[in-house]
């Protein structure tokens, strides 16, 4: 029964081992793909081994004195206090003392020092001036409205919930809130950041990494918060310049005849209140910018992958995708949901 | 005399034990009164409706009324059509009440009028180019019905018709809003927030004047007010 006991407490850690299996991906606070990641997480590792070891020393002091208590007789300790009190054994306690509190100043001065380098190269993102990618993000319940600025304002361009930057540049966003006090947080990149009704906030992001990655909102916004989700993919610069000259261009006019009444259906209803389709009619600015929404890996803020099934489920009922999202149940028949989503699907 | 309590400082004590002939001759019968009349009760039966169980068993009868104050806060997010509404606006439809007295649809219909720029014409309530909101007149009628056929299929002299660009659950919204413009919502369905970024004061806050609720007779549509 004993030796049960023993082997079920063994096993214990172990269900823990599990969860570092969370660590890695898309979405992690132990991400090393951003400049401001690594920076961060060199300093909680530095951070993790100093207190880690004065933690063992203080273990070690515990435990070393548990163990000379042991055994010992009362009728004894006043002989043993006597010994402690000679001036032989005094001067090593004093020695001891100064060299301890030594190092916990020294430590704790060790780390304030090094936070305050983090910090420094923290605010010091583009420290070579090199020319920075320029994007507005604006937080809606529950949605992320990105639109992308260039010198010449022209080529700017609107998207949502999918961000693609370039490797080895600076991306500067400016931050900001239509309803609530969202929170923009890539883990694999960056800190968080914080985006408030009527301020402008901003980060910058310096990719080191090729790759796909998760940003979540990380300040509880309402219903659908858990489904806020943003998908940043870190292009080469190469890719990164064909992903903008393929945003830049507007929607080509659909060519099959289903797509065709899609275009009609989508012109002359509910959709074009609310949703913009660069080179059309469409253009109400209170939904998602849907002109390439077919190149997105995503659906609904990363509630649903982009799949043609997924969006013939979006657009039938929104509410029972996502409830509480403001985008109506519209009731459109089958013939209509098909051309929609057959419309919906050239976008690419 | 008039109170068992007198207030001393910021204390609040017993007055002294009433004397004179200022009461009924009810009350001269008993030489106590105030606090001392109170502790003798204690020392006697209560009357039934003050015992232990009894009011017990009232305050759990009166517990499910509390639950009637719950509708205010209900999303309906769905909107789909209900069976017994038609499909035309009537007198009388039973969503105009639902959709007033809720504060979710009412906070809504706030988002939409800023989205769908109704402030264009009919600024933020004070009126344009269309007419005020936030006054008593109407001149296609102030009803919740007769609001949300303005919304859907337009009126004369600029209303342009939304069918096509709102559901009719954002139509019904919007009328909701429209109506707490000139304080004719339920108070307790008005939003001690709004979804919305806060310019103003929540409208529960605002003294709206009580006043506008009284509705004049109705104009004939067309005809200039």
């Amino acid at each position: 029964m004993r030796a049960g006991r023993h082997e079920w407490a063994v096993a214990l850690p172990l269900p823990l081992l599990a969860l570092l299996s969370g660590c890695g991906g898309i979405q992690t606070i132990g991400g090393r793909e951003g400049r401001d990641a690594a920076l961060i997480n060199d300093l909680f590792t530095l951070f993790c081994i100093v207190t880690g070891i004065f933690f063992a020393a203080i273990m070690a002091f515990l435990f070393a004195a548990y163990w000379r208590r042991r055994g010992w007789r009362a009728d004894r300790m006043a002989e043993e206090d006597e010994r402690l009190a000679a001036p032989s054994r005094g001067g090593a306690l004093r020695v001891g003392m100064f060299l301890w509190t030594g190092a916990v100043v020294g430590g704790l001065m060790g780390l304030a020092v090094a936070s305050f380098f983090t910090d420094r190269g923290l605010a010091h993102p583009n420290s070579d001036n090199k020319p920075v990618v320029s994007i507005e993000l604006t937080g809606n319940q529950w949605w992320w409205d990105a639109k992308y600025h260039f010198h010449d304002p022209s080529k700017d361009f609107r998207t949502a919930n999918e961000l693609h930057i370039p490797l080895g540049a600076a991306t500067y966003i400016v931050l900001k809130a239509n309803d609530v006090i969202h929170s923009f947080w890539v883990p694999n990149l960056a800190g968080k950041q914080d985006l408030i009704p009527g301020h402008l906030n901003d980060i910058v992001l310096v990719p080191t990494r090729a790759g796909h990655y998760r940003g979540q909102c990380a300040e509880y916004c309402g219903l659908q918060h858990a489904h806020m989700a943003l998908d940043i993919v870190v292009d080469t610069p190469a890719d990164y310049q064909r992903w903008v000259a393929r945003q830049q261009q507007t929607a080509p006019p659909p060519a099959d005849p289903q797509a065709r009444a899609g275009y009609v259906y989508f012109m002359n209803k509910q959709c074009s209140a609310c949703h913009t389709i660069a080179g059309t009619p469409a253009g109400g600015q209170v939904a998602p910018d849907l002109t390439h929404v077919a190149s997105r890996a995503t659906i609904a803020a990363g509630t649903l992958p982009n799949t043609v099934g997924s969006m013939h489920a979006w657009v039938a009922d929104p509410q029972g995708v996502k409830p509480g999202n403001n985008m109506p149940y519209i009731g459109l028949n089958a013939d209509e949901l098909h051309a929609v989503v057959a419309y919906l699907e050239t976008l690419k | 005399m008039s109170s068992p309590w007198r207030i001393e400082g910021n204390r609040l004590l017993p007055s002294p034990p009433c004397k004179g002939g200022a009461r009924g001759g009810s009350r001269r019968s008993r030489p106590n009164t105030g606090v001392r009349g109170l502790a003798s009760l204690a020392t006697h039966p209560l009357p039934l409706p003050f015992r232990e169980g009894s009011f017990a068993l009232a305050l759990a009868l009166l517990l499910p009324l509390a639950l009637a104050a719950c509708d205010r806060e209900q999303r309906d997010m769905a909107g789909q059509p209900k069976p017994e509404t038609a499909a035309f606006v009537a007198k009388g439809d039973p969503r105009a009440a639902e959709y007033e007295n809720n504060a979710f649809h009412i906070a809504q219909g706030q988002r939409l009028f800023a989205w769908m720029n109704c402030s264009g014409c009919h600024s933020h309530g004070g009126g344009g180019m269309g007419p005020p909101l936030m006054d008593n007149k109407w001149r296609y009628g102030g009803k919740m019905e007769d609001i949300v056929a303005s919304i859907l299929y337009g009126r004369p002299n600029g209303m342009p018709d939304w069918r096509n660009k709102i559901t009719e659950q954002q139509a019904w919204e919007l009328a909701a809003y429209v109506r707490s413009l000139s304080g004719q919502s339920r108070k307790d369905a008005l939003g001690a927030r709004t979804e919305e970024m806060a310019v103003t004061p929540p409208q529960s806050l605002e003294s709206t004047e009580r006043n506008l609720v009284a509705e004049k007779p109705q104009s004939p549509p067309g005809e200039p007010q």
